[in-house]
C-alpha cells in the first residue's frame, strides 16, 4: 500500500484541495463587487504607500544615505510578508470548522491556503510597487536580484512557519489570539524593517540578532542596496530557527488536528 | 467495505473527560445498510462524524474500502458569499469531479432558479436545505451517511429526496442514525441501537425496535 503510487496520490488530492479552498477563500474575503480578488495585493500595497509616505515625511532613514523610498518598501513589505501569514491562520480552524466534514480538507490545507495566498499577496504588491517606483526613478533597480529573491524566500519561509505555530496554537487556547496582537505590535519596531542592525548599538544588536525575520531583512536589504548598506545576518542561524519553527508548527498542526471539534 | 474497530471517542470537559463512543464495533459491506437507533444525545452525530472522517477517534480504528460521503444535507459549510454554484464548484473541486455536467441535476433538484448564481447570504432556509441535499447527490459515492436530524424540509422534499436516495441510488450502501425508528423499519434491512456509548447489534430491526422502546421505558420518568 505505501509506496510511490500512495504518495503521489496523496499529492494529487492534496492540490485539488489547496485549489478548492484557494478559489473559495478568494470569494469569500473579497467577493465579487468592484476590486474582487485584486484586493488580495491592492490591501497590502495601500499599507506600504501609506507607511512609505509616512517615513519619507519622518524621514526614518535616520540621515543615511540610503534612499528612503527603497528603505521603506523593503522594510514594511517584509512585515506584511511574515505578519499577515500569521494574522491570517489566527482563528482559521474555528472559521473552517464546517469545511473539516470533506475528508480530504486537513487542517493543514486551511492554514496552507490562507498562507499561500498572503504570501501570493505580499509578494505582488512588493513587486508591483518596486517596479512603480522603479519606472518613475524615485528608487533604483536592484543591486543582486538572486539575493533579494533568497531575503525574500527566507522572510517567507519564517512567515509559513510562524503562521502555522501561531493558527495550530490557537486550537489549544483562545488566549493566544489576545497575546498575538501586541505581540506582533511590539515585534514590529524590532523586526528589522525600520532600521540596519548596524545603525543600533552592539549591545542591542546581539539582542536583535535573536530574532529570526530580522536576518531576513538584512539579507534583503544588501541584495537590493549592495554595499551601500552594512549588512548583518547569518542565513545559516535563520535557516536553523526557521527549521525549527516549522518542526515545532508541524508537530502542533497534527497534535491540534486531532483534537479538532467538528461542527 | 467500512470497518469501525474498537473505536472510542472521548470530549474533555471542565468535569474531566466524557466518553461519548465506547469500544464501538460495526462492518458494513459494500451495497448493504444499516439504521442506527439512539436517543437524542446518545452519541449518533459523533459516530457519523469519525465515520466521515471529519474527526478522529480518541481510540480504534476506522477502515474504509469504499467512497464514504460526508454527512448528507450537511449544509453548514455554506459561506455568506458564495452563491450556490460556487458551493457546487467547491465540492465538485474537493472530489475531483466536473462541476459542468452537474448544474443541471442541481438546477433543477434545488428549484432556485435566478437565486443559483446568487450568494447564499439572500436564501431562505428551506433553499438552503434544499442546495445541501443537492451538492450531497451530485458527488457519486459508494455510501451515504445520513442523520436524519439534518434532513428537514416539507413532505414534497422529502419525497425528491427519498427518490435520489433510496431509488436511483439502491445499489448503494448507506448508514441512517435517528432517533425515530419508523425510518429504520421503512429503509434499512438491519439495526443496532446506541446507548450510552455502547452500540448494541441486532440481526432484524424488528429486535432493535424492541430493544430500544423497551430501553426507553426503563429509564426513570421524568
Amino acid at each position: 500500500m505505501i509506496g510511490g503510487n500512495s504518495v503521489m496520490r496523496s499529492l494529487v488530492i492534496q492540490n485539488r484541495t489547496l485549489h478548492a479552498l484557494m478559489m473559495r477563500e478568494v470569494i469569500t474575503r473579497f467577493g465579487r463587487d468592484n476590486l474582487g480578488a485584486l484586493w488580495l495585493f491592492a490591501e497590502p500595497m495601500l499599507f506600504t504607500l501609506g507607511i512609505t509616505a509616512l517615513w519619507t515625511a519622518a524621514g526614518m532613514n535616520h540621515g543615511s544615505s540610503l534612499p528612503i523610498v527603497a528603505f521603506a518598501l523593503t522594510g514594511y513589505s517584509s512585515v506584511l510578508l511574515w505578519r499577515n501569514c500569521a494574522n491570517r491562520c489566527l482563528g482559521a480552524i474555528e472559521a473552517n470548522l464546517p469545511l473539516l466534514f470533506h475528508r480530504n480538507v486537513k487542517v493543514i490545507d486551511i492554514f496552507l491556503t490562507r498562507i499561500v495566498l498572503e504570501i501570493a499577496g505580499a509578494t505582488a504588491s512588493f513587486a508591483i510597487l518596486a517596479t512603480f517606483f522603479t519606472s518613475i526613478g524615485w528608487m533604483a533597480p536592484p543591486v543582486d536580484m538572486l539575493e533579494v529573491v533568497f531575503g525574500w524566500f527566507m522572510l517567507a519561509w519564517f512567515g509559513t512557519a510562524l503562521a502555522l505555530l501561531i493558527g495550530a496554537a490557537t486550537a489549544y487556547s483562545h488566549v493566544v489570539e489576545k497575546l498575538w496582537a501586541p505581540a506582533s505590535y511590539l515585534l514590529f519596531p524590532i523586526s528589522g524593517a525600520a532600521f540596519m542592525v548596524d545603525w543600533l548599538p552592539p549591545a542591542f544588536q546581539k539582542v536583535v540578532l535573536l530574532l529570526p525575520m530580522v536576518h531576513g531583512v538584512e539579507i534583503l536589504r544588501e541584495g537590493y542596496f549592495g554595499n551601500v548598506v552594512k549588512s548583518q545576518y547569518d542565513a545559516g542561524y535563520m535557516a536553523m530557527s526557521c527549521l525549527i519553527l516549522t518542526l515545532a508548527a508541524l508537530y502542533l498542526v497534527r497534535d491540534a488536528a486531532n483534537k479538532v471539534e467538528s461542527r | 467495505m467500512i470497518a469501525v474497530e474498537n473505536i472510542s471517542k472521548s470530549y474533555s470537559t471542565r468535569f474531566g473527560p466524557r466518553t461519548i463512543l465506547d469500544n464501538v464495533n460495526f462492518r458494513l459491506e459494500r451495497g448493504r445498510n444499516i439504521g442506527i437507533l439512539g436517543q437524542n444525545g446518545a452519541g449518533k452525530s459523533t459516530l457519523i462524524r469519525l465515520i466521515s472522517g471529519a474527526e478522529k477517534p480518541s481510540s480504534g480504528h476506522i477502515q474504509r474500502e469504499m467512497t464514504v460521503s460526508w454527512p448528507l444535507a450537511f449544509g453548514g459549510a455554506f459561506q455568506a458569499n458564495l452563491t450556490g454554484l460556487d458551493n457546487l464548484k467547491f465540492v465538485c473541486r474537493v472530489y475531483g469531479v466536473d462541476y459542468k455536467p452537474l448544474i443541471p441535476f442541481v438546477e433543477d433538484f434545488t428549484e432556485l432558479g435566478i437565486y443559483f448564481r446568487e450568494p447564499v447570504m439572500h436564501y431562505s432556509n428551506g433553499m438552503l436545505t434544499r442546495l445541501a441535499f443537492a451538492l450531497s447527490m451530485a458527488i457519486e459515492f459508494d455510501c451515504f451517511l445520513i442523520d436524519e436530524a439534518m434532513v428537514v424540509g416539507d413532505a414534497r422534499f422529502h419525497e425528491k429526496c427519498h427518490i435520489e436516495l433510496f431509488h436511483k441510488r439502491k445499489d448503494r450502501a448507506f448508514i441512517l442514525v435517528t432517533h425515530d425508528a419508523n425510518a429504520i423499519k421503512l429503509y434499512c434491512e438491519k439495526a443496532s441501537v446506541l446507548q450510552d456509548g455502547k452500540l448494541y447489534p441486532f440481526d432484524t430491526v424488528d429486535e432493535a425496535y424492541d430493544f430500544y422502546n423497551n430501553g426507553l421505558k426503563r429509564l426513570p420518568a421524568a
